[in-house]
């Protein structure tokens, strides 16, 4: 009994069988993950410890390790300078990327769980469109969509952000393929043998058993919108109406045309910024994992 | 083009329902494929508006020229030109010289992160499942951080007053300045593979995992070393996520934007205002105001990245994986 446990202890089950390294390529494997490791995780370090720097310890100390502590003071300067901009910033975020990522999430998921799920004419052409958009590079679009949206003078206001990004042919795909995993069309057929309708259909059957696969879509959707910076940047005119990544955009900008140094401040700030979505990610990771392998390798 | 939305009967006969009605049943199931097609029309109705209206808009402004009359104080009158944005934007030596910038950074970076990403993946998959877990979470960090934070990160580690970077490397007597036209690509090209070597990692780690195991341990009884079955079985089964990932990595970098947009900020003798192509065209519709010429000069952005693409995925995707 004892013999077997330690066994297994040994050979844990999850190394494959007949699996003998040497101690030299055992040490190589380890030694190219930790430094890879170190790459990876460095910059981050060095981040998190100069925020903790006040403004002359940044310049003077070692880059890799604290110095006095002002972590405290340094987010009550990011929260309180020009009135508190950076939290408005923070809410217009917020704002943009739940809203426009909802929406996205219900339109995509109707229409991917509609071309899995249904043979209608024109559906050959409606995926042609989706896989060819794949294609087109999204600065095509900058241009164009920025004279669109002056005509429809949307152009300096939120709906420019949340709008467009309702219509992502990305999670379209994804949630067709979702769908033609998760709902099985005998369940659909008896469904309509007991007379509910095709929209009943959907949200009492279909919907609900889509839950994983729209919460994939969502935090793609919801990350991608946090993350992006070219469209606030091409339609976003007023600092009020400003996203988190525009605003430190504009301090780094700040430090060069004048004399006052944002340089602590965009340290926090980015700091700040990558709280929330990391947190996020970290807790959400089978959900964006299964999001990115589902729309590479199918 | 067109969407074509109207239903066709279902082909599949239908399945035993009480009441089967010949007629009735068919117009009963084209009501199904109709009322299913609903469900794609919020979307394909946005798609139509943000993506194919940009697009034409595109194609059709590309062909007029807006002219400021008298001496630029005038209103502007906007006249038919043809392909004369086209003409112009194919002798435009700034738009190529920034164009092929980006593509002779494309081939020495993209071959460098797909050798690291795979090179990691299969270290990874050599180790304990249980242990790679951890490991690849702790990797996928640079790949969580945006992509400005990122930029943001290395641009104060490069910087000669904050960074730890330039003291390091004057230890060795080399004087670093990151900033510099010399470096500023390989301070990108860092840049850019931080960001993206967790990501591409993941993709071709989760390929070696669908590899049928039993594979391993038949090479194994005959005598083949771990390295040999890395090289010769694992190599060729990832093949394919490996030329996905590297037409990703392909159009991203033909686009590059923001990275070098921000080092601007720190260093705008070195990174001049079309310094990429993507700079290129929002300078020439932002700062000059020539939305034509800059829609002609994003459609052949569009066209060199589509044909570089499918070039590439039709040279590097022969055999079946």
């Amino acid at each position: 009994m004892t013999t077997i446990t330690a066994r297994r202890h040994r050979h844990d089950d999850d190394l494959p069988a007949g699996h003998h390294p040497s101690k030299l390529s055992r040490t190589l494997v380890w030694t190219g993950l930790v430094l890879f490791l170190i790459y990876s995780i460095a910059p981050v370090w060095f981040l998190i410890v100069s925020a903790t720097k006040d403004q002359r310890d940044l310049y003077t100390t070692n880059g890799l390790w604290f110095a006095d502590f002002h972590l405290l003071d340094n987010t009550r300067d990011l929260f309180t300078y020009h009135d508190g901009i950076f939290l408005r910033w923070m809410a217009n975020t917020l704002l943009y990327g739940v809203a426009g990522t909802v929406g996205m999430t219900v339109i995509c998921v109707a229409c991917g769980y509609a071309l899995a799920m249904y043979r209608f004419r024109g559906r050959g052409i409606l995926m042609g469109c989706i896989i060819g958009s794949f294609l087109i590079p999204g600065a095509l679009l900058t241009i164009p969509s920025f004279l669109l949206y002056s005509r429809l003078h949307i152009v300096d206001t939120p709906w420019a952000i949340i709008v467009p990004h309702f219509f992502s042919a990305f999670s379209v795909y994804l949630a067709k393929v979702y769908a033609e995993g998760a709902v099985p069309p005998e369940l659909l057929e008896a469904a309509r043998v007991d007379g509910a309708g095709e929209y009943r259909a959907f949200f009492t059957i279909g919907a609900r058993l889509m839950t994983t696969g729209s919460a994939t879509i969502f935090l793609l959707g919801f990350v991608g919108s946090w993350n992006s910076f070219f469209g606030p940047l091409v339609f976003l005119r007023g600092e009020q109406k400003w996203t988190i990544m525009l605003g430190l955009y504009s301090w780094l900008n700040i430090k060069v045309d004048q004399s006052v140094d944002l340089t602590g401040l965009v340290i926090v700030g980015a700091i700040v910024s990558l709280i929330p979505i990391v947190a996020l990610m970290l807790s959400m990771q089978r959900f964006w994992r299964s999001g990115i392998t589902l729309g590479s390798l199918k | 083009m067109s969407l074509d939305l109207k239903p066709k009967p279902l082909t599949t006969p239908p399945a035993d329902r009480g009441r089967d009605v010949r007629s009735s049943g068919a117009r009963w199931r084209r009501t199904v494929a109709l009322k299913g097609a609903s469900f794609t029309v919020p979307f394909f109705a946005g798609f139509v508006l943000f993506t194919v209206v940009p697009v034409i808009m595109a194609l059709s402004k590309s062909l007029y020229t807006a002219k400021s009359s008298g001496l630029g104080f005038g209103a502007k009158t906007v006249s038919f030109s043809g392909f004369e944005n086209f003409d112009r934007a194919l002798h435009d030596v700034k738009f190529w010289g920034s164009l092929w910038r980006v593509a002779l950074f494309a081939i020495v970076v993209i071959p460098l992160i797909q050798a690291t990403s795979l090179t990691l993946a299969l270290l990874l998959d050599s180790v304990r499942r249980r242990v790679a877990g951890k490991l690849r979470i702790a990797m996928l960090v640079p790949y969580m951080s945006p992509g400005i934070v990122a930029t943001l990160i290395w641009i104060y580690l490069y910087s000669p007053a904050v960074g730890p970077l330039t003291p390091f490397f004057e230890l060795f007597g080399i004087d670093a300045n990151f900033y510099s036209s010399r470096l500023i690509w390989v301070s990108v090209g860092n840049l850019m593979a931080w960001g993206s070597i967790g990501f591409n990692m993941l993709i071709v780690y989760g390929a070696l995992q669908a590899v049928p195991r039993d594979i391993f341990d038949s090479a194994r009884v005959d005598g083949a070393s771990e390295w040999r079955i890395a090289w010769s079985i694992k190599v060729p089964y990832v093949r394919r996520s490996l030329v996905l990932v590297s037409v990703l990595g392909i159009i991203g970098t033909l686009q590059i934007f923001s990275e070098p947009l921000l080092f601007r900020s720190m260093t705008p003798e070195t990174v001049t205002k079309d310094f990429t192509p993507i700079m290129t065209i929002y300078n020439q519709a932002f700062a000059v105001g020539d939305f034509n010429y800059a829609a002609a000069l994003s459609i052949v952005l569009a066209l060199v990245v589509g044909l570089i693409s499918a070039v590439f995925y039709k040279l590097t995707n022969k055999a079946p994986a």
